[in-house]
């Protein structure tokens, strides 16, 4: 199976690799998947408190080329959005713009899983209420 | 010596053809092209005769009389008929079967299909190295075992069961001892008598040889194995095996059977210097494993998990360049991780975190390097990525944390 462009670009330069201070109040972390399944994806948002800005986001994923391109992706997608706007970021928007094939769609579920778990993080430790997910077949 | 790219390094799923064959092969195709069963004139001579002849070369490398050899289209024909027309030939004394968990599909699968015809299978475990207990094996035999079906060398480890001991086993209880020799033979020393074989699969495409032919071992004395044939059609093969011999692939197979005969020794001594170096360069790296039995093991073969980076993410990293295979289940159709490395025991992470290094006949000292190379730098920037290298680094235990399985 061949990978597509854009996937083989985010796998060779990947954006936003790291690590942000998840003790402070203002970071978001959602760490999603499980080693078994092969894939694990640590998804982080630094909030701007002010304007409700995400300033910074940043990943690590243990998977394959199609799930490190998708957290890749998410991460830039993150960026500048508000909190709210993030959570419209939708899987198929991935699927779309990576050009994964069928059997990696999960790749982008989890990608989503990841974004919205770390808004949840964000949030709870902000006094909001968890959002509870609809949840997406793996 | 100039780098070859890119580099074969799977060549447990198949070898390049000698192009030594090839020249052998050629003539067959074209101005040699009789049918084998035609007994009434030349052309049907000339193709009978570079049967027999292939037939001797590929004899030879197993220590087998020509008589026992059935040609047939691969392994997987190979197995299908050994265990399916023993169970069927012997039904008579019994209708249980031997086998273990890290067998071939086309093992594992032909005994399911016995299952369900209403045969018992019994599979063994492998211990963590990969090797069968020969005291369970020895445990399960009943009185109405007929065969036991251990492969020679594991396609995915190299590891080498103890094939000697397996066969002294079943001769004790008159059982019947089929191996599926696809990995091993024409790569170590491989002897039908020395080694208690009674029926053993091979494949000319693992050997140098082409694609679509294969043979089937079946020992004529001491004692004379039958099996019933599975194809009906005109009796060729001593009524095991019908169908139109394929003559220039016989040929060629013969020819890469006499190559391996010659060169085996030699090659054998090279592939294992240089997999020793590989594997060597490649355990400098932290958290690498290699899985399997290392003295019990083909030559050419190390299967190695770099724990906390995934297999098809690594491959991804220099298959421009490199062609190997993983455990990874993102590489399989069944997206599940490989069955034989769970079998060693290995959990699921680090099955998918498996690389599987087949070198081959034409691998050279210049890709060794490269691919010590590339494999390196690759693991040390999907650790950088890679969010279970960081907890480790931090001292977390993995399986202290609640993982979301999906």
């Amino acid at each position: 199976m061949a990978y597509s462009e854009k996937v083989i670009d985010h796998y060779s330069n990947p954006k936003n690799v790291g690590t942000l201070d998840k003790s402070k109040n203002n970071v978001g972390t959602g760490l999603v998947g499980a080693p078994e399944c092969g894939d694990v994806m640590r998804l982080q948002i630094e909030v701007d408190q002010e304007s409700g800005l995400i300033k910074d986001a940043k990943f690590k994923t243990f998977g394959c080329g199609s799930a490190i391109a998708s957290s890749s992706l998410a991460t830039e997608w993150l960026k500048g959005k508000t909190v709210d706007q993030a959570l419209s970021i939708d899987n198929m928007d991935i699927v779309e713009e990576l050009n994964l094939p069928p059997v990696k769609i999960h790749c982008s579920v989890l990608a989503e899983d990841a974004i919205k778990a770390a808004i949840n993080d964000y949030r709870v430790k902000n006094g909001l209420p968890e959002l509870v997910a609809e949840k997406k077949a793996h | 010596m100039e780098l070859k790219l890119p580099i074969y390094l799977d060549n447990n799923a198949t070898t390049p053809m000698d192009p030594r064959v090839l020249d052998a092969m050629i003539p067959y195709f074209t101005e040699k092209f009789g049918n084998a069963a035609s007994r009434n004139h030349s052309f049907g001579w000339v193709a009978e005769e570079a049967v027999d002849y292939a037939r001797e070369q590929v004899a030879k490398l197993i220590g087998a009389d020509p008589k026992e050899i059935i040609f047939t289209s691969g392994a997987t024909e190979g197995d299908n008929l050994a265990i399916k027309g023993v169970y069927e030939m012997y039904a008579s004394k019994g209708n249980h079967i031997i086998t273990c968990t890290t067998e071939h599909k086309a093992v594992l699968d032909t005994c399911k299909h016995i299952e369900k015809e209403g045969g018992q299978v019994t599979y063994l475990p492998v211990q963590a190295d990969g090797l069968i207990d020969l005291k369970e094996l020895e445990a399960a035999i009943t009185d109405k075992t007929i065969l036991i079906t251990i492969m020679y060398g594991n396609n995915e480890t190299g590891v080498v069961q103890p094939i000697r001991e397996i066969s002294k086993i079943a001769r004790k209880h008159g059982v019947l001892f089929f191996t599926d020799g696809t990995q091993a033979v024409g790569k170590i020393p491989v002897d039908v008598n020395a080694d208690g074989i009674d029926l053993m699969a091979f494949s000319g495409h693992k050997m140098y040889g082409p694609k679509g032919v294969g043979a089937l071992y079946v020992r004529r004395k001491n004692p004379r194995v039958k099996v019933t044939a599975q194809m009906d059609g005109g009796g060729h093969e001593r009524g095991m095996r019908s169908g139109t011999l394929n003559v220039p692939a016989i040929v060629g197979f013969g020819k890469a059977c006499e190559l391996c005969m010659n060169e085996m020794e030699s090659e054998a001594k090279r592939l294992s210097v240089m997999r020793d170096r590989l594997e060597s360069a490649l355990l400098e790296l932290e958290e690498a494993y290699v899985n399997g039995n290392r003295e019990h093991r083909l030559p050419h073969v190390t299967n190695i998990s770099f724990k906390y980076v995934e297999g098809e993410g690594l491959m991804m990293g220099f298959n421009k360049n490199i062609a190997l295979s993983s455990g990874s289940a993102c590489t399989s159709a069944s997206l599940e991780p490989s069955y034989v490395l769970k079998a060693l025991g290995l959990g699921d992470d680090l099955a998918h975190s498996s690389l599987r290094f087949g070198l081959g006949r034409f691998t050279t000292d210049e890709q060794i390097d490269f691919t010590i190379n590339a494999v390196k730098t690759t693991v040390l920037k999907l650790r950088e990525m890679s969010p279970l290298w960081e907890m480790f680094k931090e001292g977390i235990d993995l399986n202290s944390i609640e993982w979301a399985h999906h």
